[in-house]
């Protein structure tokens, strides 16, 4: 074994070559268009080459690649939802992320360590009763847990006994866990590419050419594509882009801030959230301790970072934590997110025969990246919506059978 | 600290308002369709762009409006809600 390994190193065969390639010429048409070369994008991009066997694709990304949301989330993925719908949905994208580095021959650093969220109130502890009873049905590990097990699962979390924010029990969720954002985006990429994917960086979409109901084609700043299908799949700007093509989505958009604390050894093993508080932490595999993640109060197009969520995130953590009080901050950021009234998706057919939705991702995108990548990839391929994906329709808005995710999403308003 | 200026109580540190977000047209309770019904409750204005919306402040239970661009953050007025009418 050391002897091929130094055979391998010293090879003048060694492959250096990039997982992504540079951005080619772009072509006048492509069977399917993608815009947005974010971990969805890339996601579906994978999936329509490998299982579908439709490579004609160009995932177009306005900056870079995944620089916007992907790079910007805290990385939470969990199945930990209140409706089956949901449930079901999630689970699959965990389940996708269990084996993610095998399938895409890149390390991810899928870590499965288990997320406890903490109850304050006895209203959150009946909350998470119910929770856990949905989770259990559809074959999640999801349980409640009273203060003893989560003294058990986290002993150094303050319980502030008697106090006005005692901890009175927690949901429990094994199936919970992180991995590395950016290797997610960059795995699919390279996948990707590798099956003829094409993807343009600094190609932004401008407009639609749209006869009837169908997209013709794509008008970027690097030209006009053609296309047969087309998929939305741009994070924070989803309503933006959705609306140049005379699509009106249910979304406002709120910036999401979140920090990261200087390096510290290892102490924190599961991701643990506080819906009262509005916090979660999670203890990356640098040593970080990421905060997030709060949502700003109104609407807004800015990923500037402000010094009232500074000290919001910083209040929940170290009241949580106490110890964390002299711990140093390296950095704050802030990405949009396209918030649905509901707190779920939009996924599926748009008002248009051949433009599809990847949408309304808000504050909870990146644990669907897998998932949502297949299933959209799935659509797209058929032409018509898997059951799976039915309930996340845009027409739940007109029927009213919205699919209220709020209680169950972390950041909210 | 951002500051909003708030019509009664003069500027104050935006932590102190709410935001009701933007103003919607009433509509006809009696001669609504669903679909419209279904657009004034889920479909609020999102474009970038500057918006008229309803904030209140919090501590004196006084609502107003505002009017805000939603790419700057910057709040261009604001003003009492009887000018709402003149809006119209």
């Amino acid at each position: 074994m050391p002897l091929r390994l130094l055979k391998y190193g010293l090879s003048r065969d060694y492959p250096v070559s990039g997982d992504i390639p540079a951005t080619p010429e772009l072509k006048p048409a492509y069977d399917v268009v993608i815009i947005g070369g974010g971990g969805h994008g890339l996601s579906c991009a994978h999936h329509l080459a490998k299982y579908h066997g439709i490579k004609s694709v160009a995932v177009l990304e306005k900056g870079y690649l995944a620089g916007g949301n992907t790079a910007r989330n805290t990385t939470t993925i969990r199945s930990n939802y209140i409706t089956p719908e949901g449930v079901a949905f999630y689970k699959e994208g965990v389940e996708l992320f269990e084996r993610l580095s095998q399938e895409l021959d890149f390390n991810v650093m899928f870590s499965q360590r288990g997320q406890l969220t903490l109850a304050h109130t006895e209203a959150t502890m009946r909350s998470f009763h119910m929770r856990a009873e949905i989770g259990k049905h559809m074959g999640t590990r999801t349980e409640v847990v009273d203060q003893k097990g989560v003294e058990e699962l986290c002993p150094l979390l303050n319980m502030d006994y008697g106090g006005p924010l005692e901890i009175l029990g927690g949901l429990w969720h094994a199936d919970g866990g992180t991995a590395r954002h950016d290797a997610v985006a960059w795995g699919y990429a390279a996948q990707a590419s590798r099956r003829g994917v094409e993807i343009h960086q600094r190609t932004e979409v401008q407009g639609f050419e749209v006869v009837g109901d169908r997209v013709q084609a794509v008008k970027t700043n690097r030209g006009r594509v053609a296309c047969g299908q087309v998929l939305i799949a741009t994070g924070g700007m989803n309503y933006d882009v959705a609306l140049m093509a005379g699509v009106e989505l249910p979304i406002r958009c709120y910036p999401l801030q979140a920090m990261v604390t200087q390096p510290l050894k290892p102490w924190l093993d599961t991701l643990v959230s506080s819906v009262s508080l509005h916090t979660y932490l999670v203890q990356s595999s640098r040593g970080e301790v990421v905060i997030g993640g709060g949502s700003d109060p109104y609407q807004l197009y800015s990923t500037r970072s402000t010094l009232d969520m500074k000290e919001h995130l910083a209040e929940g953590a170290v009241h949580l934590f106490p110890f964390l009080q002299g711990v140093r901050l390296l950095r704050q950021w802030a990405g949009i997110t396209d918030m649905t009234p509901d707190y779920s998706p939009i996924m599926g057919a748009s008002p248009l025969a051949n433009l599809w939705l990847d949408c309304g991702w808000g504050t909870w995108g990146f644990k669907a990246t897998p998932v949502a990548g297949k299933r959209m990839a799935q659509t797209i391929a058929d032409g018509r919506v898997p059951d799976i994906l039915k309930p996340f329709a845009l027409e739940r808005f007109e029927t009213f059978q919205l699919l209220n995710e709020m209680g169950a999403t972390a950041a909210s308003h | 600290m951002k500051l909003l200026t708030c019509p009664m109580n003069g500027p104050r540190n935006i932590d102190e308002f709410q935001s009701f977000g933007p103003v919607r047209a009433k509509l006809d309770p009696d001669g609504t369709a669903d679909t419209d019904w279904s657009r004034h409750l889920f479909r609020a204005e999102n474009r970038k762009g500057i918006v008229v919306e309803w904030w209140r402040h919090v501590p004196s239970n006084y609502f107003f409006l505002a009017e805000r661009d939603l790419v700057s953050n910057e709040i261009i007025r604001t003003f009492d809600a009887s000018e709402l009418r003149d809006l119209a």
